[in-house]
């Protein structure tokens, strides 16, 4: 009955560090994890007895409850930490206080950071598992999973595809988690913004570059709109609202336009009227609730999977 | 390890099938409120067969299902390689049925455990049954089958595979034993 290896990371810290081989592994166990979700009991005991702390550094509400659900789930014990509201507050460093949980005996930590490159750092000082829940501009593995799933489940295959990622590139942890896995599963993706939301040099990830908008949509088999964060136009880099909707907006009259069956999906919270008309969020085409019901079932895989890998690893130096 | 006896061929394995699902619809007096749950892998294939079996006796289809048991495992933390896991494809409520669940070999009964905790967190079933092919012996927990295709005296240190056609190209039950 034994089969091979196929996932032996204690961590999930982003997209780039996974092949296409374990990607594929984690949204096939996802898949069957969502059989789990859609039962009336939605409980296993796969995680009794761990302990998952959600380790928040930003706020959030709909990826906190996400993998809270998910952990619960998999009856695994859950602790929320605040970062605003906590004690870390008073000067306490990030290593220190991954130390702190650790000595708590918890299994996993989740991990929100406002920092490039946190989770990736607490991973590496410690000997419990690390799942990235966005860390700064660089990844939030989980996010481009579930929206890798449930394009997967729409469309069959991702191989071939054309994805098209509208919205501010420059500043999203979500698109460039996005990138690395569809480009590696073999989508050809199309990134629209205004000029000054392209990163410098995005062009090496493999991916097409367009500020026009009809022109970014022809082709796709799906389009990812992402949110314009203005919370974050320190510089201020951004169009006004009403001018980016006129510009990039995914209106009815622009769905016309593209494939008839062109996907539509948004990581939430959705702004109306300012990415996307309110027709088209509650289009038949939209996949955007797909999206959260489906994060739950990717997020109990992430869980299993790096949770797993510890285990194995402690029974087994080699 | 290698081969020491094969102790049910394709003739032998089929007849053991065919008593098996005359014996399940004997004690349950009919096939009405009978549904098959395989576990997998070769449970399932089981499971299939039986249900064939009993449409050629009675005539009727008995809804036949797919267990996945390995987040429900004792030893999840114990096993040195990565379980996959699987579906659960059960398209049919169990609650109020006569479950038989469907495995290949019986051996320590910890995989049965686990399947009656899968198996209750979908339904309440009137009656839980089990029907497998092999039982080896060597159970560490109080369980016992319904119905058995053959019981085979084993030592410890020896392994029972069961070959299917389905998944392994043809129909034989052997025992295995260590190398020298």
């Amino acid at each position: 009955m034994s089969e091979p290896v196929t996932w032996n990371k204690k961590d999930l810290l982003g997209l780039e560090y996974l092949s296409a081989q374990e990607i594929a592994f984690i949204l096939d166990t996802a898949d069957s994890f969502k059989e789990v979700t859609t039962r009336e009991i939605k409980k296993v005991p796969a995680l009794r007895g761990k302990t998952v702390v959600n380790l928040f550094y930003e706020p959030s509400t709909r990826t906190r409850i996400s993998f809270e659900l998910a952990a619960k789930r998999l009856s695994a014990d859950v602790i929320n930490i605040a970062a605003e509201t906590s004690s870390i507050k008073k000067g306490e460093t990030l290593i220190d206080t991954g130390r702190n949980i650790e000595a708590l005996k918890a299994d996993i930590i989740v991990m929100r950071h406002n920092y490039s490159g946190a989770a990736n750092m607490l991973a590496r000082h410690l000997n419990i598992s690390v799942v990235n829940a966005g860390d700064g501009w660089h990844e939030h593995p989980t996010q481009a999973l579930l929206d890798i799933f449930t394009l997967r489940e729409k469309l069959g295959n991702i191989e071939g595809r054309s994805v098209t990622i509208v919205g501010d590139i420059a500043h999203s942890r979500v698109a460039r988690s996005n990138i690395w896995g569809l480009t590696k599963l073999g989508a050809k993706v199309t990134v629209c913004a205004p000029r000054m939301l392209i990163p410098v040099g995005i062009e090496a990830m493999g991916v097409s570059v367009t500020n026009n908008i009809d022109e970014a949509l022809k082709e796709a088999d799906a389009v990812n709109v992402l949110r314009m964060q203005f919370e974050r136009d320190e510089q201020g880099a951004f169009p006004k609202q009403m001018e980016y909707f006129k510009k990039f907006g995914i209106t009815e009259e622009r769905l016309r336009r593209a494939k008839p069956e062109l996907i539509v999906m948004h990581p939430g919270p959705i702004n109306r009227g300012i990415e996307m008309s309110s027709e088209v969020a509650d289009c038949p085409q939209s996949v955007i609730l797909d999206q959260v019901t489906n994060g739950i079932a990717v997020r109990m895989a992430a869980l299993f999977l790096v949770s797993q890998a510890r285990d194995i690893k402690n029974e087994d130096p080699h | 390890m290698k081969e020491k006896s094969v102790v049910l061929d394709r003739e032998t394995v089929s007849r053991s099938l065919v008593r098996m699902a005359h014996e399940i619809i004997e004690k349950n007096k009919g096939v009405e409120n009978l549904c098959l749950v395989g576990i997998r892998t070769r449970g399932v294939f089981i499971a299939n067969r039986l249900a064939e079996n009993i449409k050629k006796i009675e005539g009727k289809d008995v809804p036949a299902g797919t267990l996945d048991i390995t987040l429900y495992r004792d030893d999840l933390t114990l096993i040195a390689y990565q379980p996959v896991v699987h579906k659960t494809e059960i398209d049919f409520d169990i609650s109020g049925k006569d479950v038989v669940l469907v495995d290949d070999v019986l051996y320590s009964g910890r995989t049965i455990r686990a399947a009656l905790d899968a198996l209750i967190d979908l339904g309440r079933p009137n009656t839980i049954q089990l029907a497998v092919l092999i039982d080896r012996g060597h159970r560490e927990l109080p369980i016992r089958p319904d119905y058995v295709g053959k019981n085979i005296p084993t030592a410890k240190d020896e392994t029972v595979q069961v070959r299917l056609s389905e998944s392994d190209g043809k129909d034989e039950v052997v025992i295995m034993e260590k190398n020298e």
